[in-house]
């Protein structure tokens, strides 16, 4: 789960880390309001779930509250890559003499959270990776022991020459890995921590994102779940218990397994078709659970055709067929539905969908190739 | 002969007692696993009530069930809260192999457990992964049973029912299996491809690999070019996702293509250049390994 800026930083600063103030605002009467509070220079940051912001115009300086109102207005209701913006965060601005870059992740390969901390910051780390590589210093926390201090040291003395800067950035960087354990967090970086020309260190900008497997025992982080700029299908989905994701095609898929559903779907391309969306419905039958994945199915304006393709281990396939019929009862579906059912239960799942008037393939290619071409019907 | 469990194998299902521990055991058991015992802190003292007749003891720590049935393996049906500590339990009780089925355990958890375990000398599979199976003589998981047979093909996957589907249309075309395991969809696994294709070259029943992929992260890549340097034995491919958006989560936690690394096509590509054969449909991949095999 990605959160907003505003709230990595309330995180950030619930660790020590050594945040600017910044207030929430809807409206550019509220963003004025804030600015003037502040006085001086501040600045206007829309809050969307994606990164760019910058570039698409969604961050601007203003030196006074009347263009603070300004900017909001016009950031306020902007679409960046396809987010509508909602709210801005409204900031002091800062004297800037120097920006770092100091991040930390889960390196699937090392097993363990990775320090990246650059010098070259305020920019894409990935692009300094890329091009300066020696730009950038790296650390794996040994999950056992945690971060030591001498390796947070390490780390700030690869970003200040200054005794002085080197030791809160120590400190800094300790806070930052508290936060990102606290937090079950996947990443957390600081891009970029700024010192100020009287030699003080600031985080004034926070990103982060949750591992969604620690949301169950940190209720405060998963309040700050913001769906307004998720689809209302893949919230419905997420309520239900299933993964959705919306595609731009036509051919509407409903599969058990995330691999399978996957792999359906790059068979609905391989013959000529578009998957509307990629749907697992899971290792469980409950009918419910096909009701509203029908539901979701045929919400979306541009499916023209409904693709099920169940491979029955765990998942009985006669609970996946009386699901369908239930489903079917419940809610009308003008769309023509092809079914591929096979493994555990196979025989009585066809029996029932017979009796139901449905009939059934066996194999994944068949029933495929049949619901792109109804599709294109 | 096989990879990793084998009629040898001594198993103790953590989570014996609830609702998917349970179920599967009778499973494990039908098949022919060698269930010995179970664990559910509380129950001990309790006996679980088997398939015909037989009956596995229940007890309240893995030392006590390890010490008193000599079991080798563990599987683990514990939910996520807890799951974490239940594979320390099993890497701390003297089996050599743990086998995690639970879904949606904190990463931040999983980086504990894989460096507690590692220390301990012990393999993890998964988690999140369906497990696996030899047929003929065990099988420790959720795969269903039915639609495997002895033979020469092993079988190794990040997903569970798309390698259901490569199974069952290697069976049909008569080519049954070795081993096929679920290595999981999570982000941090223990046993990954390069473990398995090691075990697989290593085990002289195995003739043909098959390896199922999917997006998101690099070990894929590692794989095949580990095959190219390490690996004799021919080895079919496929990669699921090519029609996944970047930057989201398609289902499994693991699967994610992060800005442009971990596509379908970078991985189907890293297939082709270290000479393993990349099956178009799921269903090419049993023909691919026919030929390979003729």
């Amino acid at each position: 789960m990605d959160i907003h800026e505003y709230q990595a930083k309330e995180l950030f600063r619930g660790a020590g880390i050594p945040v600017p103030p910044g207030e929430i605002a809807t409206t550019p009467d509220e963003a004025e309001e804030i600015a003037g509070r502040y006085g001086g220079m501040v600045v206007v940051k829309a809050q969307v779930h994606t990164g760019g912001r910058g570039k698409a115009g969604g961050v601007k300086l203003a030196k006074d509250a009347a263009e603070a109102r300004a900017h909001a207005e016009a950031i306020l209701g902007m679409d960046i890559k396809g987010l509508t913006v909602e709210k801005v965060l409204v900031t002091p601005g800062e004297d800037i003499a120097t920006e770092a870059y100091v991040g930390v992740l889960m390196d699937r390969k090392k097993q363990a959270a990775t320090f990246m901390v650059s010098p070259e910051g305020g920019v894409d780390i990935e692009a300094v990776a890329e091009e300066n590589p020696e730009a950038i210093r790296k650390l794996t926390v040994d999950p056992r022991y945690g971060l030591l201090p001498h390796q947070a040291y390490w780390l700030a003395n690869f970003l200040y020459e200054d005794k002085a800067l080197a030791r809160q950035a120590t400190k800094i960087i300790g806070q930052l890995y508290e936060a990102f354990q606290a937090n079950g967090c996947s990443m957390a970086e600081i891009n970029p921590l700024i010192t100020t020309p009287d030699g003080e260190l600031k985080a004034i900008d926070a990103k982060v994102s949750i591992d969604d497997s620690e949301l169950f025992r940190l209720p405060d982080v998963a309040a700050m779940r913001d769906t307004s700029d998720e689809p209302a299908a893949e919230i419905k989905a997420r309520e239900a218990g299933l993964s959705y994701v919306k595609l731009d095609g036509d051919v509407g898929c409903c599969v058990n397994g995330a691999g399978l559903a996957m792999a359906t779907m790059d068979l609905v391309k391989y013959y000529g078709g578009e998957p509307a969306n990629f749907l697992d419905i899971g290792g469980s039958s409950n009918p419910d659970k096909v009701v509203s994945a029908l539901e979701i199915i045929t919400a979306d304006p541009s499916v023209k055709s409904i693709l099920f393709n169940i491979f029955g281990g765990i998942t009985r396939c006669d609970d996946v067929a009386n699901g369908l019929v239930e489903a079917t009862s419940r809610i009308d579906i003008d769309l023509p539905i092809v079914i591929r059912l096979t493994g555990t239960n196979e025989e009585e799942a066809l029996q029932i969908l017979e009796d139901n008037g449905f009939s059934a393939y066996s194999s994944m290619d068949d029933v495929v190739e049949k619901a792109v071409e109804l599709a294109k019907a | 002969m096989a990879i990793f469990i084998d009629s040898d194998t001594k198993l103790v299902v953590q989570g014996i007692t609830g609702r998917d521990g349970s179920f599967h055991t009778t499973e494990m058991m039908e098949y022919g696993t060698q269930v010995v015992a179970g664990v559910t802190p509380g129950k001990g003292g309790q006996t679980f009530e088997g398939p015909d007749g037989a009956s596995v003891p229940i007890f309240n720590t893995m030392d006590e069930a390890v010490a008193e049935t000599g079991a080798n393996t563990s599987v683990i049906y514990v939910p996520p809260a807890f799951a974490a500590g239940a594979i320390m339990e099993a890497a701390d009780s003297g089996v050599d192999l743990v086998v995690a089925i639970t879904e949606g355990i904190p990463v931040l958890d999983m980086a504990r457990a894989h460096a507690f375990a590692r220390d301990q000398g012990v393999r993890v599979l998964g988690p999140n992964c369906p497990g696996m199976i030899s047929p003929g003589t065990s099988k420790v998981g959720i795969l269903p049973a039915q639609i495997v047979e002895e033979g020469p093909v092993g079988v190794v996957s990040r997903s569970g029912t798309l390698t259901y589907e490569a199974v069952f249309a290697l069976t049909n075309l008569g080519l049954g299996q070795t081993t096929c395991v679920g290595i999981g969809g999570d982000p941090l696994i223990g046993t990954n491809f390069i473990d398995c294709l090691e075990a697989f070259e290593a085990d002289p029943d195995t003739e043909a690999i098959v390896m199922i992929g999917e997006i998101g992260g690099t070990d894929e890549q590692e794989a095949a070019a580990y095959v190219e340097e390490h690996v004799s034995k021919p080895v079919v491919g496929f990669i699921a996702g090519q029609t996944a958006p970047p930057g989201r989560q398609m289902g499994h936690a693991g699967a994610i293509i992060s800005g442009s690394a971990g596509t379908a096509e970078e991985k189907m590509k890293a297939f082709e250049d270290h000479g393993i054969a990349v099956a178009k449909r799921p269903v090419d991949i049993a023909g691919l390994i026919q030929e390979r095999l003729a």
